[in-house]
């Protein structure tokens, strides 16, 4: 669906947003784009939009470059921004004006939609909340029935019984031939929605991997005791709640923020073994086994950064 | 739907279909939701339905029909009873970690079960 080659992005000369970035999302799939304030979220999100030009590289989605506009394309792509300019429209008002440019635009689910998020379709939408703005747009964003729907931060400003229905919306929206793209902070807003994961981070992708890859890969859970091994770590009822290596080939949870704060504390380690497909599970030969144990002590040379003076939660 | 920390999604939703085999709200030769039905009203990606979907078949409990869907196996009872035991028997270690932590003995566990009310009798559906 989407390839994005050596793609390079700058604000003005000197703000580099993108360097050589290269990434694929594939139809079928709901992506969850995290990372930092600042990494570029939203600024990739407009290039796929064809609302940026990169600067060198290219991008392409279904063959098209959505630099190049072509109304082909963009009748395939919906961009919904985090901050939305609220039409002085009515939702049935904009619907007439804006769905021709949607071939697959499907009224009968915008009218389970808006039931759905119990709007009034006939309310002008700059007159509504910010959180019935933001589900009037969703309502339409969904009934475009595009293959490719990018959401900024779609789950801001929506209330908790909203955010419920939002996630139950997507996960009966998303079909095989679609692809979404959803970039959020908010993680348990969209837990178990978003697969695969994404982890943006200055200039590169540290991750672009599914949920079992990463379960094959990394283990979730509480250990008693520290170990020299553990990627990420934070104090947790029982011992310490902790990243490490899949050793045991037992698949555990992901844990969305968890695995977030591993990759940015071991961006290095994250793009060999996810990016470049390493092999890094440290199995260690018995005699190093032996060395190790004569030496007295055990692990990597690498120690991890720790969150150890973090209060529990 | 709530989820524990302890295991991945796609084993628990496994889980909450054999629990409904075992109770038995599934009885054999009924339809399961379809993947999307499932996922929408769990609010889980639908390919992690799939992945419980997958699990289960793979495991005897469910069986898929051509232009129908999933259904409910024949011995899907029995299928899902073994399944369950073996992950309950997983979770004994850690258990009896706990006991011993606690200081807990046997005696004491005994005393807890014959509160219960109804006993040692296996669940009947």
């Amino acid at each position: 669906m989407i390839e994005i080659k050596n793609l390079s992005f700058r604000y003005g000369k000197h703000q580099t947003v993108f360097e050589q970035l290269n990434m694929e999302m594939k139809a079928g799939y709901i992506y969850g784009l995290l990372g930092e304030n600042g990494v570029g979220k939203t600024t990739l999100l407009r290039l796929l939009a064809g609302l940026r030009i990169p600067a060198e590289g290219s991008i392409r989605i279904l063959g098209q470059e959505p630099r190049l506009r072509t109304a082909s394309l963009l009748s395939e792509i919906y961009y919904l921004p985090e901050v939305i300019d609220p039409a002085a429209l009515s939702l049935n008002e904009y619907v007439k004006l804006y769905a021709p440019f949607y071939p697959h635009f499907n009224h009968e689910q915008l009218a389970h939609y808006v039931s759905e998020f119990g709007l009034n379709p006939t309310k002008k939408i700059s007159q509504s909340s910010h959180g019935q703005q933001k589900k009037a747009m969703m309502s339409f964003a969904l009934a475009c029935n595009t293959k490719l729907l990018l959401l900024d931060e779609p789950t801001n400003g929506m209330d908790i019984p909203s955010k419920g229905i939002f996630r139950r919306l997507i996960a009966q929206a998303a079909s095989d031939d679609k692809c979404f793209v959803i970039s959020t902070h908010q993680v348990r807003d969209l837990e178990n929605l978003i697969d695969p994961i994404v982890i943006l981070e200055h200039n590169q992708v540290l991750l672009n991997n599914s949920i079992e890859d990463i379960s094959r890969k990394l283990w979730f859970g509480i250990r008693p005791q520290k170990s020299d091994k553990d990627l990420y770590r934070e104090n947790a009822i029982g011992g310490y709640a902790v990243v490490g290596f899949n050793e045991s080939g037992e698949e555990t949870r992901v844990n969305i923020e968890m695995l977030f704060n591993a990759a940015i504390q071991n961006k290095d380690l994250f793009k060999r073994m996810f990016i470049n497909g390493e092999d890094l599970e440290p199995k260690r030969s018995f005699a190093d086994e032996m060395a190790q144990r004569i030496k007295g002590d055990a692990g990597l040379d690498e120690k991890p950064r720790t969150n150890d003076n973090q209060p529990d939660e | 739907m709530e989820f524990r920390q302890d295991k991945p999604i796609y084993e628990q939703i496994a889980e909450y279909v054999c629990e409904k085999v075992l109770n038995g709200e599934h009885k054999p030769e009924d339809k399961i939701p379809s993947v999307r039905e499932f996922g929408m009203q769990l609010a889980v990606n639908p390919n992690t339905v799939m992945r419980a979907y997958e699990h289960l078949e793979r495991n005897g409990i469910i069986y898929s029909k051509r232009g129908i869907g999933f259904l409910i196996s024949p011995d899907s009872r029995q299928r899902a009873m073994d399944l369950m035991r073996e992950e309950f028997l997983q979770a004994v270690p850690a258990f009896l970690n706990r006991m011993k932590l606690l200081g807990l003995r046997f005696e004491e566990l005994q005393q807890a079960f014959d509160k219960q009310p109804g006993g040692l009798d296996p669940a009947k559906p």
